[in-house]
């Protein structure tokens, strides 16, 4: 099996706030990232698909068709965006790196039919990334 | 649709620190021969890397596997402050007992952080120069090689 992956560079706005939370708790919780103002990241998404290249063109997927696809699914929601306003997929979710990704994920799985989604990684800054992937045990996001 | 997810996050911390390679069971020679310049018996130092990576439920009020309020400070006292401009040979008690390799200092950090109470410690991958890396996810290797 070969993995493939292919990365995609984002910026995008956001904030971290819990309407069910007091204004003490969101602050104690989120720290400086509860600034209602939000601020910015530059985002960098590495996507990687899993499957054998295809005997014909040595190709797992054509990396083309997965750059149409990150430009679709993710750079035209998400680039230049406030995410708390702006992506309905992130609606009442805190926009963290965690739910980026799995957001991501979910937008992608359907979409790749070339070998299978391995791992949506979402590095918010170059020390700070998070790794969505299918549950091991679960149903293997291929259903 | 697709199955259940499985989430992690991993943080990236920083430390320098000198050490020297060497083993008493060895003789001279072997010392020389096994870890060469790195047996410096003044010792040399590194920029360490340490990736901390953590996995569990999202928890949906926070969004967060676990939050770095709480991991940051944990890694600083359990790692950052005990190692961070130190020799590892005499300052961290382990090394005393073993060689402060990179594979034993990668075991060591992931000992010390396995008792993090907010959520799973999957793997520490360090690197000793942007040259070298090393990964240690306990001893039955990475929690999701089944998937891979």
């Amino acid at each position: 099996m070969i993995r493939v992956t292919r990365k995609l560079e984002f910026s995008a706005s956001h904030f971290y706030h819990n309407p069910n939370f007091s204004a003490e708790a969101n602050r104690r919780i989120f720290g400086k990232c509860n600034n209602p103002h939000g601020h910015g990241h530059n985002y960098v998404l590495e996507v990687t698909v899993a499957g054998e290249p295809d005997p014909s063109t040595g190709m797992v997927l054509d990396l083309k068709e997965l750059k149409d696809i990150l430009q679709r699914e993710v750079a035209d929601r998400m680039d230049h965006r406030h995410l708390n306003y702006e992506v309905p997929e992130l609606a009442g979710k805190i926009p963290t790196c965690e739910n980026i990704a799995a957001v991501i994920w979910r937008l992608l799985e359907p979409k790749i039919t070339k070998g299978r989604l391995d791992r949506v990684r979402v590095y918010e800054s170059p020390d700070l990334f998070a790794d969505c992937t299918a549950e091991p045990n679960g149903a293997g996001g291929r259903g | 649709m697709s199955g259940p997810l499985k989430l992690s996050l991993t943080r990236r911390y920083r430390f320098a620190a000198s050490h020297r390679l060497y083993s008493p069971a060895f003789s001279a020679d072997e010392n020389n021969r096994l870890y060469g310049k790195c047996g410096n018996p003044y010792g040399h130092g590194h920029n360490y890397v340490v990736e901390v990576t953590i996995t569990g439920p999202v928890d949906p009020e926070t969004g967060m596997v676990a939050n770095l309020g709480e991991l940051d400070p944990f890694v600083e006292r359990e790692i950052i402050e005990p190692f961070d401009h130190k020799y590892l040979n005499e300052e961290v008690a382990e090394f005393r007992e073993s060689v402060p390799t990179s594979e034993n200092i990668c075991r060591e950090i992931y000992r010390r952080l396995q008792g993090f109470p907010a959520a799973q410690l999957e793997r520490v991958r360090i690197e000793e120069t942007s040259n070298n890396s090393f990964e240690f996810a306990g001893e039955c290797g990475t929690p999701n090689e089944g998937m891979r």
